[in-house]
Protein backbone atom coordinates (compact mmCIF):
# COMPACT_ATOMS: atom_id res chain seq x y z
CA UNK A 1 0.00 0.00 0.00
CA UNK A 2 1.07 3.04 -0.54
CA UNK A 3 0.08 6.49 1.21
CA UNK A 4 -2.17 7.61 -1.10
CA UNK A 5 -3.93 4.69 -0.78
CA UNK A 6 -3.52 4.35 3.45
CA UNK A 7 -5.18 8.23 3.08
CA UNK A 8 -8.07 7.30 1.25
CA UNK A 9 -8.79 4.26 3.26
CA UNK A 10 -8.36 6.08 6.28
CA UNK A 11 -10.37 9.43 5.09
CA UNK A 12 -13.39 6.87 4.52
CA UNK A 13 -13.47 5.44 8.37
CA UNK A 14 -12.34 8.52 10.59
CA UNK A 15 -14.08 11.13 8.72
CA UNK A 16 -17.46 9.99 9.41
CA UNK A 17 -16.36 9.71 13.14
CA UNK A 18 -15.69 13.25 13.10
CA UNK A 19 -11.77 12.74 12.66
CA UNK A 20 -9.94 14.93 9.63
CA UNK A 21 -6.94 14.47 8.41
CA UNK A 22 -4.78 17.95 8.62
CA UNK A 23 -5.82 20.55 5.90
CA UNK A 24 -2.04 20.05 5.57
CA UNK A 25 -1.52 17.98 3.23
CA UNK A 26 2.41 17.93 2.92
CA UNK A 27 2.54 17.02 6.88
CA UNK A 28 -0.08 14.59 6.64
CA UNK A 29 1.97 12.44 3.43
CA UNK A 30 5.08 12.63 5.80
CA UNK A 31 3.10 11.50 8.80
CA UNK A 32 1.49 8.50 6.66
CA UNK A 33 4.71 7.75 4.97
CA UNK A 34 5.98 7.23 8.44
CA UNK A 35 3.00 5.01 9.23
CA UNK A 36 3.94 2.46 6.19
CA UNK A 37 7.63 3.30 7.23
CA UNK A 38 6.79 1.89 10.93
CA UNK A 39 4.55 -0.96 9.37
CA UNK A 40 7.37 -2.15 7.54
CA UNK A 41 10.33 -2.13 10.32
CA UNK A 42 8.15 -2.88 13.64
CA UNK A 43 5.03 -4.98 11.84
CA UNK A 44 2.71 -2.46 13.08
CA UNK A 45 1.39 1.40 11.75
CA UNK A 46 3.08 2.84 15.42
CA UNK A 47 2.90 6.51 16.08
CA UNK A 48 5.45 7.94 13.58
CA UNK A 49 5.92 10.64 16.36
CA UNK A 50 6.53 8.60 18.98
CA UNK A 51 9.37 5.64 19.68
CA UNK A 52 8.12 2.75 19.07
CA UNK A 53 9.45 -0.48 21.26
CA UNK A 54 8.73 -2.75 17.93
CA UNK A 55 6.89 -4.55 20.99
CA UNK A 56 3.34 -5.16 19.64
CA UNK A 57 1.99 -5.15 23.26
CA UNK A 58 4.01 -2.37 24.41
CA UNK A 59 3.13 -0.43 21.69
CA UNK A 60 -0.57 -0.85 21.68
CA UNK A 61 -1.41 2.16 23.09
CA UNK A 62 0.18 3.97 20.38
CA UNK A 63 -0.82 2.10 17.33
CA UNK A 64 -2.42 4.66 15.22
CA UNK A 65 -5.25 5.61 15.74
CA UNK A 66 -3.60 6.07 19.65
CA UNK A 67 -6.03 5.72 22.17
CA UNK A 68 -4.69 9.50 22.96
CA UNK A 69 -5.99 10.86 20.10
CA UNK A 70 -9.89 11.32 21.53
CA UNK A 71 -8.82 13.20 24.67
CA UNK A 72 -5.92 14.71 22.36
CA UNK A 73 -8.62 15.86 19.72
CA UNK A 74 -11.35 16.63 21.99
CA UNK A 75 -9.18 18.85 24.47
CA UNK A 76 -6.78 20.41 21.92
CA UNK A 77 -8.57 19.75 18.23
CA UNK A 78 -5.77 17.61 17.29
CA UNK A 79 -4.14 14.57 17.61
CA UNK A 80 -0.15 14.96 19.29
CA UNK A 81 1.07 14.06 15.47
CA UNK A 82 -1.38 16.87 14.05
CA UNK A 83 -1.70 13.92 11.82
CA UNK A 84 -6.50 14.08 12.45
CA UNK A 85 -7.83 17.08 13.77
CA UNK A 86 -11.33 18.57 14.07
CA UNK A 87 -12.98 20.68 11.84
CA UNK A 88 -12.67 23.77 13.67
CA UNK A 89 -8.80 23.43 13.63
CA UNK A 90 -8.89 22.67 9.72
CA UNK A 91 -11.41 25.99 9.78
CA UNK A 92 -8.45 28.01 11.99
CA UNK A 93 -11.68 29.03 14.17
CA UNK A 94 -9.47 27.44 17.29
CA UNK A 95 -5.70 28.15 17.68
CA UNK A 96 -3.00 25.79 16.63
CA UNK A 97 -1.43 24.97 19.57
CA UNK A 98 1.23 22.36 20.25
CA UNK A 99 -0.38 19.32 21.71
CA UNK A 100 1.50 18.15 24.49
CA UNK A 101 2.27 14.07 24.85
CA UNK A 102 -0.27 12.64 26.96
CA UNK A 103 1.41 9.17 27.05
CA UNK A 104 2.03 8.29 30.22
CA UNK A 105 5.91 8.21 30.91
CA UNK A 106 5.89 4.67 32.06
CA UNK A 107 5.10 3.38 29.30
CA UNK A 108 8.10 5.06 27.27
CA UNK A 109 10.47 2.12 28.28
CA UNK B 1 22.48 35.52 17.24
CA UNK B 2 25.22 33.28 19.25
CA UNK B 3 26.94 31.67 16.75
CA UNK B 4 29.32 29.37 19.12
CA UNK B 5 25.78 27.83 20.38
CA UNK B 6 26.25 24.10 21.05
CA UNK B 7 23.01 22.55 19.32
CA UNK B 8 21.74 19.25 19.38
CA UNK B 9 18.18 18.26 17.78
CA UNK B 10 16.88 14.47 19.30
CA UNK B 11 14.64 13.35 16.55
CA UNK B 12 12.74 10.60 14.89
CA UNK B 13 12.80 9.79 11.33
CA UNK B 14 9.30 9.55 11.32
CA UNK B 15 8.34 12.66 12.64
CA UNK B 16 6.59 15.65 11.51
CA UNK B 17 7.58 18.34 14.20
CA UNK B 18 10.80 16.90 13.84
CA UNK B 19 10.99 17.78 10.11
CA UNK B 20 9.51 21.24 10.92
CA UNK B 21 12.32 22.01 14.11
CA UNK B 22 15.26 21.26 11.92
CA UNK B 23 13.72 23.43 8.68
CA UNK B 24 13.71 26.24 10.85
CA UNK B 25 17.41 25.53 12.42
CA UNK B 26 18.03 25.42 8.50
CA UNK B 27 16.05 28.48 7.42
CA UNK B 28 18.19 30.44 10.33
CA UNK B 29 21.62 29.30 9.03
CA UNK B 30 22.25 27.46 12.51
CA UNK B 31 24.82 24.28 12.38
CA UNK B 32 23.45 21.39 14.75
CA UNK B 33 23.82 17.89 15.41
CA UNK B 34 21.11 15.46 14.61
CA UNK B 35 20.29 12.39 15.93
CA UNK B 36 17.58 10.02 14.34
CA UNK B 37 16.85 7.89 17.64
CA UNK B 38 15.22 5.29 15.63
CA UNK B 39 17.06 4.91 13.11
CA UNK B 40 19.86 3.83 16.14
CA UNK B 41 20.57 0.25 16.97
CA UNK B 42 19.57 -1.11 19.97
CA UNK B 43 22.43 -0.49 22.09
CA UNK B 44 22.87 3.07 20.71
CA UNK B 45 19.30 3.78 20.80
CA UNK B 46 19.50 2.95 24.78
CA UNK B 47 22.53 4.89 25.48
CA UNK B 48 21.23 7.93 23.46
CA UNK B 49 17.72 7.83 25.17
CA UNK B 50 19.60 8.37 28.20
CA UNK B 51 20.80 11.29 27.31
CA UNK B 52 17.45 12.66 25.95
CA UNK B 53 15.76 11.58 29.44
CA UNK B 54 18.67 13.87 31.54
CA UNK B 55 17.08 16.57 28.84
CA UNK B 56 13.60 15.68 29.07
CA UNK B 57 12.14 13.13 31.45
CA UNK B 58 9.22 12.18 28.89
CA UNK B 59 11.23 11.41 26.14
CA UNK B 60 9.00 12.87 23.49
CA UNK B 61 10.42 14.33 19.94
CA UNK B 62 11.66 16.65 18.63
CA UNK B 63 13.55 17.22 22.18
CA UNK B 64 16.03 20.03 20.93
CA UNK B 65 19.54 21.47 23.14
CA UNK B 66 20.25 24.77 22.50
CA UNK B 67 23.06 25.61 24.33
CA UNK B 68 21.63 25.02 28.26
CA UNK B 69 18.20 25.46 26.86
CA UNK B 70 15.85 22.76 26.48
CA UNK B 71 12.72 22.49 24.16
CA UNK B 72 10.71 19.94 23.61
CA UNK B 73 8.51 20.18 20.33
CA UNK B 74 8.26 22.40 17.77
CA UNK B 75 8.10 25.60 19.73
CA UNK B 76 9.08 28.08 16.80
CA UNK B 77 8.98 31.33 19.09
CA UNK B 78 10.79 29.25 21.95
CA UNK B 79 13.52 28.00 19.64
CA UNK B 80 14.20 31.60 18.08
CA UNK B 81 14.25 32.79 21.82
CA UNK B 82 16.86 30.22 22.71
CA UNK B 83 18.61 30.96 19.57
CA UNK B 84 18.39 34.84 19.92
CA UNK B 85 16.68 35.47 17.25
CA UNK B 86 13.31 36.32 18.23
Amino acid sequence: MNAQELYEKLKKVQEPKGYYFNKDRELVFELLEGLLANKERYGHMSCPCRLASGDLEKDKDIICPCVYREPDVREYGSCYCHLYVSEAWNNETIPHVVVPERRPVEKMF
Amino acid sequence: MTDEQDVTVYALSTCGHCKKAKELLNECNVSYDSVEVDLLDSEERQAVLEDVKALNPRCSFPTIRIGEKVIVGYREDEIKEALGIS
